[in-house]
């Protein structure tokens, strides 16, 4: 069989056996009836003991959310969700506010074990992982387990805590800063991410810090039919700097899961951002059943001048994503960047891009965009630069390269750019390519089986991106890019 | 070394070669001649494996092994190397990084050590000089951007780094100046061993000039229609191909 066609009839078997974080973790849970109504808003805010002001909050966001509609715009398909028939609360029932690690429910630590994500600060530090330096937050279903490292980060005026902890000890951040810079009523998905949301990460970096260790928030969807909704909010007073990697991964279930984020982030003068994302959820199985719902808003805002964020991310995992991770760039001089490489393979399918919103002068932005489609995926990049008259000499470099394997997979680039300045220059390239048999038989002829062929062809196709990445995880990305392509080849 | 018999294979349904016999003992470089269609390449891609090609019959034994058993990348172990007629392009893949990873996946096949970056380093160098092929080119994507001539003398790099036993040359002499031409002989004649063999596939009398070969074959229709010495190369390119088949 020629090796294309070998590798399509392959792709078909990409499932749970290709899928290393499928089991699941049998514990005892504490979980709101299905449904949501003004009720289990009350509940949520009570069970974390919330104040009243962020109850009244939930509540307007609620009320919002039920007059809005679905989008409907992207280039995915799925039936209907049900929102009555999710469960939008779910927290393990042992120790939930944990004194130390010990406390922590063995069967959780086990999990996270499992997952190669190192809770023990003493693990860490014996180097059993061999990332040294990297505090974690660890969220099981709607709640944060554990945060390591927070007295060290303490020490240098670092917060890095569970966000609802967040809302009892720094109401004060909470409030300015949330929801300014993705509003409630932004879009569907996060209104009601801002009436249910249960957990997430919450970092304040403060004028002129450096954050000495790279932040880390590890989800895990494991309840069936659970919404996850987390809210994550990244500060960046003047001149600081962090680097912030999510994780994410969910077992296997025949069911579609919910995840619903949010994150914020604020960029002050001088301030650097950078937010890097391992995307693993499930992606469903080689019938297209089941797989993760990922309807994510993620914002930046470089509020002040010469602010520089840039987002990185690789997914590889869900049956849906969409997901846009933007930049205003709103302080003069500020710079946004994405970097992302989506792979798609068996049924999957991935609406994701970018918008780069030049307010100030001087902004620049960089969007380097690699999707690589397998299977019988959808892959589209869509993305929005976009200019204000005021904003002089602003620069974007966009470019969006796909790479497809096999013929019953689809790529699209949906590019929009609206400047509404003559300084402007956008530059736009962008590429399709084909592993076809004649590369893959080249790469024989040398010497390489098929598997180190895509391998091969795959990473130099996404270089750009996984130079990105932290250290520690660029080759923990590179192994997931070629386990996720596995299935599409011999 | 090589021999082949009675083969026949096709592409698409289509049969494009019909009772192919062909001997090639260590040490002998043999030409291939042929019209346009006759399944030169074709020859040479059933050698190598491609699997569009379909052996519909005869046998191949390659230092007496059964070849056709052989998947592609355990014939490039063993020492089949195929020049090809149009190299590919790899966008990202750096050239160098190429070599590396083909060079160490035939390594291991063969059970041997990897190569370390030094020593490796060393001998691409070395090699690349011998074909005017710079540093700066080896950083570049993999053909991407190549020129005709470079792309072919990248093969030739490949080929003088892996060392094969077998080397079958598919109108490598395609698209060069002459400059280029007497580069790339030059390559290949820094091969040419007791141990090693060569089957060049051409359509013009050219690169005979520098790489002189022992036994030159005329393909036509997917069969071996007359078989010399490099004389029949010149008489080939004196009366044509016409000519000599209807002689034949
Ligand atoms: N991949 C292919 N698909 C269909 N026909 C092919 C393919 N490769 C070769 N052929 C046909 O097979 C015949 C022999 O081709 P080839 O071996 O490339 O000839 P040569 O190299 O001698 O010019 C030609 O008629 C050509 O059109
Ligand atoms: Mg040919």
């Amino acid at each position: 069989m020629a090796a294309v066609k070998e590798t399509v009839s392959q792709v078909a078997e990409i499932d749970v056996d290709n899928y290393k974080y499928g089991f699941t973790t049998d514990i005892e849970m504490d979980k709101a009836p299905k449904g949501l109504t003004e009720d289990i808003v009350r509940f949520i805010s009570a069970k974390k003991k919330e104040p009243e002001w962020m109850l009244e909050w939930r509540l307007s966001a609620y009320r919002k959310w039920k007059k809005m509609e679905e989008p409907t715009w992207a280039m995915v398909q799925y039936p209907k969700i049900d929102f009555e028939d999710l469960y939008y609360y779910a927290a393990p029932k042992k120790k939930v506010e944990l004194d130390s690690l010990d406390d922590l429910d063995p069967d959780i630590l086990e999990t996270y074990k499992k997952l190669g994500i190192p809770l023990k600060e003493q693990e860490i530090l014996a180097g059993v992982k061999g990332a040294s330096n990297i505090a974690v937050d660890a969220i099981f279903d709607s709640v944060s387990v554990v945060t390591t490292f927070k007295e060290k980060l303490a020490e240098a005026g670092v917060i890095f805590c569970p966000i609802s902890e967040a809302i009892q000890e720094h109401p004060e951040l909470v409030k300015k800063y949330l929801a300014s810079v993705v509003p409630v009523g932004d879009n569907f998905y996060s209104a009601l991410n801002s009436a249910v949301f249960t957990d997430g990460s919450f970092v304040y970096i403060p004028k002129g810090v450096k954050c000495p260790m790279e932040l880390s928030t590890y989800f895990r969807i494991n309840e069936p039919n659970t919404g996850q909704f987390e809210r994550t909010l990244i500060i960046a007073e003047e001149g600081a700097h962090v680097s912030y990697l999510e994780g994410c991964t969910a077992p296997m279930r025949d069911e579609n899961q919910l995840h619903a984020a949010v994150v914020e982030i604020i960029i002050l003068d001088d301030a650097e951002v950078k937010y890097s994302t391992v995307q693993n959820w499930y992606p469903g199985n080689s019938e297209g059943i089941g797989g993760v719902y990922n309807f994510v808003t993620k914002r930046a805002d470089c509020r002040g001048k010469n602010a520089k964020v840039s987002w990185t991310q690789v997914e590889t995992g869900s049956a849906i994503t969409w997901k846009y991770p933007s930049c205003i760039l709103r302080g003069d001089g500020s710079q946004g960047e994405f970097y992302s490489i989506a792979i798609s393979n068996g049924y999957q399918q991935i609406d994701s891009g970018t918008k780069m919103i030049h307010l100030g002068k001087n902004t620049k932005s960089r969007i380097i965009s690699k999707g690589i489609s397998a299977g019988k995926s959808s892959n589209t990049y869509r993305g929005i630069v976009s200019t204000q008259r005021s904003a002089t000499n602003v620069r974007n470099f966009t470019q969006c390269d796909s790479l497809l394997i096999g013929d019953k997979c689809s790529a699209h680039t949906i590019p929009y750019m609206e400047a509404r300045n003559s300084s402007s220059v956008f530059e736009h390239e962008a590429t399709t390519s084909k592993i076809n048999d004649d590369v893959m038989f080249y790469c024989q002829q040398r010497g390489l089986d098929e598997e180190q062929a895509v391998a091969l062809i795959v990473n130099g196709f996404c270089k750009e991106v996984l130079q990105n990445l932290p250290m520690e995880f660029a080759v923990e990305a590179q192994k997931l890019v070629a386990i996720s392509l596995e299935g599409s080849v011999g | 070394m090589l021999e082949i018999k009675n083969l026949q294979a096709s592409v698409e349904d289509k049969m494009i070669l019909n009772g192919l016999n062909l001997t090639i003992n260590p040490g002998e470089v043999h030409a291939i001649m042929g019209p346009n269609g006759a399944g030169k390449s074709t020859l040479a891609n059933v050698l190598a494996g491609q699997d569009a090609y379909q052996v519909k019959g005869g046998q191949i034994s390659f230092h007496s092994e059964d070849l056709l058993e052989l998947s592609i990348e355990e014939r490039a172990a063993k020492g089949m190397f195929l020049s090809f007629q149009y190299p590919i392009e790899i966008p990202g893949v750096a050239t160098m990084t190429f070599l590396k990873e083909s060079m160490n996946a035939q390594r291991k096949i063969r059970g041997e050590d990897e190569l370390s970056t030094p020593n490796f380093m060393k001998l691409v160098k070395e090699k690349a000089q011998f074909l005017n092929i710079t540093p700066e080119m080896l950083r570049r994507p993999l053909n991407v951007g190549f020129s005709g001539g470079e792309k072919k003398r990248n093969e030739i790099l490949q080929m003088l780094l892996l060392e094969p036993s077998l080397c079958v040359l598919d109108e490598t002499d395609s698209g060069l100046d002459i400059d280029a031409l007497r580069v790339v002989a030059d390559g290949v004649n820094s091969l040419r061993s007791p141990k090693r063999s060569m089957l060049i596939i051409t359509h013009y009398q050219r690169l005979l000039d520098y790489i002189e070969p022992d036994f030159v074959h005329i393909l036509v229709d997917g069969k071996i229609i007359k078989s010399g010495d490099k004389t029949l190369a010149l008489e080939l390119e004196r009366d044509g191909y016409k000519n000599i088949i209807a002689a034949a």
